[in-house]
């Protein structure tokens, strides 16, 4: 065990004052420290998306994040998603559309489709699906996320 | 994954040198590379983890004379997005676009991209081509190495345990420059280079000037065509000497196999690559 280091950061909005390991992942401290089980572990490299969340605004995967390098900053995940009203387009979208099948991508999908749309808010089918690339989903084939996505950028057509 | 001794973030060069003069500690900006090595045992971390992201002297990018100065704790979605920055290293926004996906761009750093030396690493190989330098600055003061020559290994460079590399010097592209990167993966996002190529050259009315072509993931470090170079300075691009230079830099470099491609269809790339990329440099 290493040493543990007090970090102070705003969470969802909130402020939250925590000890971490040094080399604890942001994933880690979300899910099994703070019991914030939206925000996914799937692959642990990377590669797949599912523990996406925002941080000073942009999008980062939390696994890759040492939970040291959250303190000072402001931290946003799913369950901050969920109760943004800036965001119920979004989510509502995601139903309409039938962007979600087994779920377990869906809350990384949504925050970065989020940060997608803060980025450009008219983004076309192109630019979110560029911005979605890091995100993987195995059920849907993409198409009716991206049709979620669309439908709220207004570039459906 | 390993235990250690210290954390510590400090908000100045001078405490983060300080902290590096032992030699004992493992630096970490972006993390992304960081957390999954030291996670999966391929790095040790050292008993202090000095993390740097809190110096403002390693962030943001600025003109000095005939260079840019690109801070090491530069995003890669800064390469890419910043106008600044892409409009005077085009090559360089080009490679950062082919990088991972849009979270790891948003954390990566070019100055961890460098360090960490990968064969494939995607800002390499267009450093290389652009005659980048880096600076390095330790307690005891700074040095300026040519980026070509500081790759050693794997994972392995020309800084010293007691070194923070600070900032990347890129000589602006003159008048009349052509560049291209090509990156050859599976799948646009997310992908490591099975091979990646970069080429940079002068149009004059005499020839190609100032020839510059550079691999990734063809042998232990990004690498540069000497040999290649050489065939093309001076001259004027004929089909004839595009397939000379084609069989030269297949020639030249030293692939193995591994899990993204062999090294028989690694030639194949370099060779196919540098042809396609002549070519279309010929009817510029």
């Amino acid at each position: 065990m290493s040493p543990t280091i007090e970090i102070t950061f705003t969470l969802n909005g909130m402020p939250k004052r925590i000890s971490v390991d040094p080399t604890l992942s942001t994933l880690v401290m979300l899910r099994e420290i703070l019991g914030l089980t939206g925000t996914k572990y799937g692959c642990g490299e990377g590669e797949c998306g599912a523990c996406t969340i925002l941080v000073d605004g942009k999008s980062a995967n939390a696994c890759l994040m040492f939970a040291a390098d959250c303190d000072g900053r402001a931290i946003v995940t799913i369950e901050g998603v969920a109760i943004d009203r800036s965001a119920d387009g979004l989510r509502q979208a995601f139903v309409d559309h039938g962007g979600v099948q087994c779920g377990f991508c869906t809350p990384g999908m949504v925050v970065q489709a989020k940060h997608t749309l803060d980025k450009q808010p008219h983004a076309d089918r192109a630019t979110i699906k560029r911005g979605l690339e890091g995100n993987i989903c195995r059920c849907t084939g993409y198409k009716k996320i991206v049709d979620a996505v669309a439908a709220v950028s207004g570039t459906n057509s | 994954m390993t235990a250690i001794e210290r954390y510590l973030a400090p908000a100045s060069l001078d405490d983060a040198l300080a902290a590096l003069a032992g030699g004992n500690a493992t630096i970490l900006a972006g993390g992304t590379d960081l957390m999954v090595q030291s996670h999966g045992g391929k790095t040790r971390l050292r008993p202090v983890l000095l993390n740097i992201r809190r110096l403002p002297e390693l962030a943001g990018h600025s003109i000095e004379g005939e260079s840019v100065r690109i801070g090491a704790l530069t995003t890669i979605n800064q390469l890419r997005e910043d106008a600044t920055l892409a409009k005077a290293l085009p090559l360089l926004a080009e490679a950062a676009d082919r990088f991972a996906s849009d979270q790891v761009r948003n954390m990566a750093t070019i100055g961890g991209n460098v360090c960490n030396a990968s064969p494939a690493g995607d800002t390499l190989v267009p450093l290389l081509v652009l005659d980048a330098e880096v600076e390095l600055a330790s307690a005891s003061g700074r040095r300026r190495l040519p980026i070509n020559g500081f790759f050693t290994g794997p994972g392995r460079t020309l800084r010293q345990p007691e070194e923070l590399l600070t900032a990347i010097y890129v000589p602006m592209p003159r008048l009349r420059t052509v560049s291209r990167f090509v990156k050859f993966g599976t799948r646009p996002a997310l992908d490591i280079s099975a091979v990646s190529l970069g080429f940079k050259a002068e149009l004059t009315p005499a020839g190609l000037a100032n020839v510059r072509v550079a691999f990734g993931a063809v042998g232990p470090t990004p690498m540069r065509g000497p040999g290649t170079e050489a065939l093309l300075e001076g001259q004027r691009l004929t089909p004839a000497l595009i397939a000379k230079a084609a069989e030269t830099a297949m020639a030249e470099i030293t692939p193995i196999d591994d899990v993204r491609a062999t090294a028989w269809y690694r030639r194949e790339l370099v060779h196919n690559l540098l042809r396609k990329v002549l070519n279309d440099v010929a009817d510029h």
